[in-house]
């Protein structure tokens, strides 16, 4: 059901006013955030290269012997590691798995989570209410704990499997936030005028209220790759995440750590790059927040 | 506030019902029993496996065994450690007290620094120091705790052999210690793993404190301070500060998994002997019955916390006494 434009009506300047272009146009003006994103493009884009980029193989050995442990040098330059591998090649290759399995994790969890909230949030009465107690219950547990709970019944895990298992655990806020807007969109007019028009429930909820319902959505997955990053960092340096012989910063780390005193850089520079991401994730959800939620555009 | 803590107890026991039953979901429908590695591995024949899955009732009906493990639960049984070849609950009671100090450790600086650090940049807005801190607090806000955690035993431990490199006492001399040298050798290891964890949690005190500072500063109650001819000094003090620590006790309550979370990494760098190395070797020697006690004790935990956080916002709002 579309209405059609009048004539006269400069459409343009009816696009431009739309919520997502405005907060687009937020985000643009906004550098620290362009900057970040800058920054995530070229992670990105390391990743995708890094074939091209990297100057060894990842498990290349080259002498077993001679080139071990290394010291950050022009040929190395993070550095070789106790097996003479390349750290720094290592460090391209491992983020293809930490940013790609971050990445795949947090869609599953964002679309858990919105589907559950939404459907919390729209039900109400006793099926909301035990909805959120369940996701109560579910946020008391450190997040790290049922995931090792998780894997260690799992006992050895796949790569598809830890995307699961850590996008099924990274949804409960995620669908406390969604109920929350759900709720409160769901008894505004607009919800009520399609109501009245005959939607029935599923439209209502899909067509109108949800679509109002993302910003803090997308706001909540941004700030949340950062920290699924380091989860499955910390789950590969405990040994149950990414196993050998992928490379991913968590097990670089994990090599690194055994041998903290000797050879530093084996465990310095896959965590510099690591936190050098969750830093441009982290100032990218802010400048994401203050871009989709202008109530708090610098009022005094 | 009588009202207040019988309803909180009663939501408490709700959660820690439901976090029991989905670890009792996760360990019963995830393929594999405790025995299975030991099956796998030939050291264990499948006929013992049978004797031993009837010795701990793991051939019952599923709900039998859930009514089981909830009334034990309920006794405070919290089964036998295999690892440790003594009950859970004690390993976990030895646990508890060493994991406590190290997050109230943490807890208490943070708290201090964090509504400092806070109130300083609230107090200058946008000005360098505030931008400067606020760039810094968001490194440590980003930092992986467990990077964070090997970095501090690099520089202050080996680069510049200051502290400790792990444990919570010196494994030989700490017996031979008097009374002082051993309060001494407890601080000296605490020092490394309690500033990691102060480290992390101050950013997120931090900046939560410098926001609802900020918006404390634009509420009307402000205005009116100022109007009656108070300082800025001291309406931030006496006004200002005090309506944001509600939301920053509150805060605090719900940053108890998080904190516990990191005290699990940290603990594990440092071989601090508390919840967090037992739930990680827990792990690494399959030992269910443990590492399913350790996730329940910590929802215990997170719910004390975040009790004890609503009574305490609750003491200092009295307009949430009510609610």
């Amino acid at each position: 059901m579309s209405i059609p434009f009048p004539a006269n009506a400069p459409r343009s300047r009816i696009a431009d006013a739309g919520p997502w272009r405005a907060a687009l146009r937020r985000l643009r003006g906004n550098r620290t955030s362009m900057i970040s994103l800058g920054v995530l493009v070229l992670l990105v884009l390391a990743a995708l290269f890094a074939p091209v980029l990297a100057p060894y193989g990842p498990n290349a050995q080259p002498d077993i012997v001679g080139l071990v442990r290394l010291r950050p040098s022009f040929a190395h330059p993070f550095g070789t590691d106790i097996f003479s591998r390349d750290v720094l090649s290592r460090v391209i290759y491992g983020s293809r798995i930490s940013l790609g399995v971050a990445t795949l994790a947090i869609l599953l969890a964002m679309s858990v989570g919105t589907a559950y909230g939404a459907i919390a949030g729209f039900a109400g009465g006793v099926v909301d209410a035990i909805m959120m107690r369940i996701i109560d219950a579910m946020l008391a547990v450190p997040r790290i704990l049922i995931l090792l709970l998780a894997l260690a019944l799992s006992g050895g895990i796949s790569l598809p499997m830890l995307v699961v298992v850590l996008g099924l655990t990274g949804w409960f806020g995620t669908s406390r936030l969604v109920r929350e807007r759900v709720r409160a969109l769901s008894r505004q007019d607009f919800a009520t005028a399609a109501v009245a028009l005959g939607a029935r429930d599923a439209r209502v909820l899909w067509r109108h209220v949800l679509p109002n319902a993302l910003s803090p959505v997308i706001v909540a997955a941004t700030l949340g790759i950062g920290n699924v990053i380091v989860l499955e960092a910390a789950l590969s340096y405990l040994g149950i995440g990414v196993r050998p012989p992928h490379a991913s910063w968590g097990n670089i780390i994990q090599d690194g750590a055994d041998h903290i005193s000797s050879a530093w850089w084996i465990a310095l520079f896959p965590g510099l790059a690591m936190l050098v991401t969750v830093i441009a994730f982290n100032l990218l959800g802010d400048g994401l927040r203050d871009a989709l939620d202008p109530r708090d555009d610098g009022r005094p | 506030m009588r009202r207040l803590l019988a309803a909180r107890a009663a939501q408490a026991v709700v959660v820690v019902l439901i976090v029991a039953t989905v670890v009792f979901a996760l360990t019963h429908f995830a393929p594999g029993d405790p025995f299975a590695a030991a099956v796998e591995s030939g050291n264990m024949r499948p006929a013992q496996r049978d004797a031993l899955r009837a010795q701990y009732g793991f051939d019952r009906p599923i709900p039998v065994q859930y009514a089981m493990y909830v009334r034990n639960l309920a006794r405070g049984d919290l089964g036998w450690s295999f690892s440790r070849s003594r009950p859970v609950a004690a390993t976990i009671a030895t646990a508890v007290p060493n994991t406590l100090l190290l997050m109230a450790t943490a807890l208490l600086l943070s708290l201090a620094l964090g509504v400092g650090a806070g109130l300083l940049q609230a107090a200058r807005r946008d000005s360098i120091a505030d931008r400067g801190s606020s760039a810094l607090l968001l490194v440590f806000y980003s930092m992986p705790d467990f990077w964070l955690a090997l970095m501090m035993v690099l520089a202050f431990a080996y680069a510049l052999p200051i502290f400790p490199v792990s444990g919570m006492v010196d494994p030989v001399m700490h017996e031979y210690l008097g009374t002082w040298g051993r309060v001494v050798d407890r601080v000296r290891h605490l020092v490394l793993p309690a500033t990691t964890l102060t480290l992390l949690l101050t950013a997120a005190v931090a900046r939560h404190q410098r926001a609802s500072l900020l918006d404390a500063a634009r509420a009307d109650f402000t205005r009116t301070a100022r109007a009656k001819g108070l300082s800025a000094g001291e309406v931030l003090l006496r006004h200002t500060l005090r309506n944001s620590l509600g939301t920053t006790i509150t805060l605090v309550g719900l940053m108890f998994p998080a904190l516990l979370g990191g005290a699990v990494l940290v603990e594990t760098v440092f071989g601090w002997p508390g919840m967090g190395q037992l739930a990680t070797s827990a792990i690494t020697t399959r030992d269910y019955s443990l590492i399913t006690a350790t996730a329940i004790i910590s929802a215990v935990m997170t719910v004390t916390g975040s009790t004890i956080a609503d009574v305490l916002t609750a003491i200092a709002d009295p307009r949430m006494r009510d609610r």
